[in-house]
């Protein structure tokens, strides 16, 4: 499918001769969009034609952070309420970047959603459509229901082809009872029982397909979602440190238990002090703030000449 | 105008490799009169954890013993293969091979496969005849130096820097006197926990190898002899 | 071209103290594996808030000028200084504006918040924030910070102390790294003043 404006679907336009600043606010499909949420896709992409310098063969994508993770939910049916899980590790790589970060996002009220893929776009992803979950809720004065949510949230992602790689798991009750939703980062959802998403869904799900019923009060329901996130934590390397619950039952406050476990403390700590004064300083400056009345200038960059005889006063090791 | 003779050179697929990395982390320090290598035992592949006890360490001698990162099916090919030539050694000289003397053997048996390399990256440590500590560090074709100490693996770059400010104390005005044994021991621990804690093929259990001239005494469990040194599990 | 992230080289290290915090960075600024020369990638917000920059060096200043620019609107427009909570969220969304076309850096907060509290927050380049208790290291050198900072650093430390394990912890990562060095910078802002630091380090 072309574009409207003849752009290819797979990649976005570059910015029209006539645009005066070469600013290009457009969204890879204006047709899907109406109303307010086309005033949502506002990426900028000034900086695309600098991209396109690099040779292709050579393109380079720099690594942002993700979380490599498990995420799950389920429907307690007896209780009429819902249980969102997550564990707290974020990882760039092989390196783990983030060892307590929440992954449980608020959606409204009665709604929240847990993220995994990319960790920037779940977390932008979900404020976005809080947002517009809020505007919402202000115009018509209603309860926000979780698949008007769940709409929003894969009207978002669709047009971006899977490359805004959130993939999600949605929960919440409203009027006409608990949902949980999974949403796939190409749009697409899922309405079940039970879900988990993330490197350690697998992992999360044996503990679902082994011991999930309709019949499990909702403590039962917690304890499930708390063994699959461990199952998560444990056995798979993207996921790890603490475990997140969220419940969310009818007409109450949502019970938001961050790192409602903590099984992976410190093991053998450093117990010495660091020595003091045991670093060589060349030059120090002190700036008190209650003295100076404006904001301070920018950090004294070293005069030259002090720079030159610096480095000449340092031998090369 | 030329006529391609063959076809032009597609996008590369992904091919078979006969390589995979397994991670770990491995340490040595050579102590005064002590050697110490150290490892984790999980077992990685890709994001799952294939075993959480397997020993990365391999006592070749009374007085030395080799912690091998890298890929696991060579890894135990390679230390079978070094503790047959250290027999062989013994058969032919009537004596046992020095850490020196074995050094030297790893590298040539490492570089003989230069075309075809072990997925190995080994740290050894030892005595020397004045009953001083040595560790080796290798790569994976067997370019290999002394150092005081010395890191491979998945977590190396972690360790590393770590290893540099803690045991060579550099960028430091005033110097301690080197460690103990049993300072060093501690240190091992928390460097390692350490590196589990920001390495995600790092964890599970560690393994110590503590060589003394009285022998070689491989640290499995805590003091009390039954919990053993954890490392992260997650 | 290759990776932006590491075509200039660079480390910033932020660290959590007890009613205090501090920041660090190495003064390379280079091409590649070629020295070109010094820099500053460490920039004052205001009061008791600095910012750092790691990635590409023209997008460190870039985003620095824009952050700059919406602060001082801020200061005029509200009349106060922003807090540091609030700075790392325009930080945030000034990131994910560029979603598709990313500017290459990652930027770390240090500063005190209205209430004195220590305030470190890092993000990644597409604007993900963390907020660790500890610390946090962006740059060339991360891997090789974060060893050394998981051994050394302790909750609730002292100005003095922090001042000492931040230079040792960015000192042995700095020898490590062949992307960072030339020089290093701390600074320790406590309540009353901030202390500026110029460490003695391999210049190589």
């Amino acid at each position: 499918m072309v574009g409207a404006n003849g752009e290819s679907r797979y990649a976005p336009a570059p910015p029209k001769p006539s645009d005066p600043d070469g600013f290009c606010f457009h969204s890879p499909h204006p047709e899907v969009f109406s109303g307010q949420a086309r005033h949502h896709h506002r990426h900028s992409h000034q900086n695309m034609a600098s991209l396109k310098l690099q040779p292709a063969d050579q393109k380079v994508l720099p690594k942002a952070k993700k979380t490599g993770t498990t995420i799950c939910g389920l429907i307690c049916h007896r209780e009429g309420c819902v249980v969102l899980g997550a564990d707290t590790r974020a990882t760039s790589e092989a390196i783990i970047a983030d060892k307590n970060c929440s992954k449980i996002h608020y959606l409204a009220p009665n709604i929240y959603c847990c993220g995994a893929g990319t960790a920037a776009d779940t977390e932008h992803v979900t404020q976005l459509i809080s947002s517009n979950l809020k505007l919402l809720r202000l115009n018509s004065g209603r309860q926000s229901r979780v698949d008007v949510a769940c709409v929003l949230l894969k009207r978002h992602l669709f047009p971006y082809q899977g490359y805004v790689s959130a993939a999600l798991v949605l929960g919440g009750v409203d009027f006409t009872g608990p949902h949980i939703y999974q949403v796939w980062p190409h749009g697409s959802t899922d309405s079940l029982d039970y879900v988990t998403m993330g490197s350690g869904s697998m992992a999360a799900m044996s503990m679902f397909e082994s011991r999930y019923s309709h019949d499990l009060t909702l403590d039962q329901c917690k304890d499930l979602v708390h063994d699959a996130v461990l199952a998560g934590i444990f056995n798979d390397e993207g996921s790890g440190s603490n475990v997140d619950i969220t419940i969310i039952e009818r007409n109450k406050p949502a019970q938001i238990l961050r790192n409602m476990d903590t099984p992976n403390t410190r093991l053998h700590p450093m117990r010495f002090q660091m020595p003091l004064k045991n670093t060589v300083v060349l030059r120090e400056f002190i700036e008190l703030h209650e003295a100076a009345p404006v904001a301070p200038a920018a950090v004294p960059a070293p005069a030259k000449k002090a720079e030159d005889e610096e480095r000449a006063a340092m031998p090369l090791e | 105008m030329l006529t391609p003779a063959v076809a032009p050179i597609e996008a590369k697929k992904k091919e078979w490799s006969p390589y995979t990395d397994n991670g770990g982390t491995t340490l040595a320090i050579a102590g005064p009169d002590y050697a110490i290598v150290a490892a984790d035992t999980r077992l990685s592949n890709g994001y799952s954890i294939s075993c959480r006890d397997v020993t990365k360490l391999a006592q070749l001698t009374q007085h030395c013993v080799i912690g091998t990162a890298g890929m696991q099916a060579d890894r135990a090919v390679f230390h079978k293969l070094l503790r047959t030539r250290v027999d062989y050694f013994k058969y032919k000289y009537g004596k046992t091979i020095t850490p020196t003397a074995l050094a030297q053997m790893i590298a040539n048996i490492l570089y003989g496969h230069r075309f075809f390399p072990y997925y190995c990256f080994n740290v050894v440590g030892g005595l020397d005849a004045q009953g001083h500590g040595v560790v080796f560090s290798y790569d994976a074709v067997g370019s290999y130096q002394a150092l005081p100490y010395a890191t491979t693996g998945s977590g190396a770059q972690l360790l590393e820097p770590l290893l540099d400010s803690h045991i060579a104390q550099r960028n430091r005005t005033q110097k301690n006197p080197p460690m103990s044994k049993d300072e060093a021991i501690a240190f091992v621990k928390n460097a390692m926990a350490s590196v589990s804690e920001r390495d995600i093929h790092t964890g599970d259990f560690l393994e110590i190898a503590v060589i003394t001239r009285e022998g070689t005494q491989i640290i499995t469990r805590e003091a009390d002899g039954v919990e053993r040194i954890k490392l992260g599990f997650d | 071209m290759s990776d932006p992230m590491s075509y200039n080289g660079g480390t910033v290290l932020a660290m959590n103290g007890k009613n205090c915090c501090a920041i660090a960075s190495d003064l390379r600024f280079g091409v590649n594996n070629i020295f070109v020369g010094r820099m500053h990638r460490i920039f004052p917000v205001g009061k008791k808030i600095l910012v750092g920059y790691s990635g590409l060096a023209s997008d460190c200043q870039t985003l620095n000028e824009t952050i700059q620019l919406q602060t001082n609107l801020y200061s005029l427009r509200e009349g106060r200084q922003i807090s540091p909570h609030a700075l790392t969220n325009l930080i945030s969304t000034d990131l994910y504006e560029h979603r598709f076309g990313p500017l290459f850096v990652e930027p770390i907060v240090c500063g005190l918040d209205e209430k004195n509290e220590p305030y470190v927050c890092g993000a990644d380049l597409l604007g993900c924030l963390s907020k660790p208790t500890d610390f946090i290291v962006s740059g060339t050198g991360m891997e090789m910070m974060m060893g050394a900072c998981e051994s050394f650093w302790r909750p609730d430390m002292e100005p003095e102390e922090l001042l000492e394990v931040i230079s040792q912890c960015f000192l042995a990562g700095l020898d490590r790294d062949a992307l960072s060095g030339w020089g290093c910078v701390v600074h320790v802002i406590t309540p009353t003043h901030t202390r500026t630091v110029y460490l003695k380090s391999r210049q190589d």
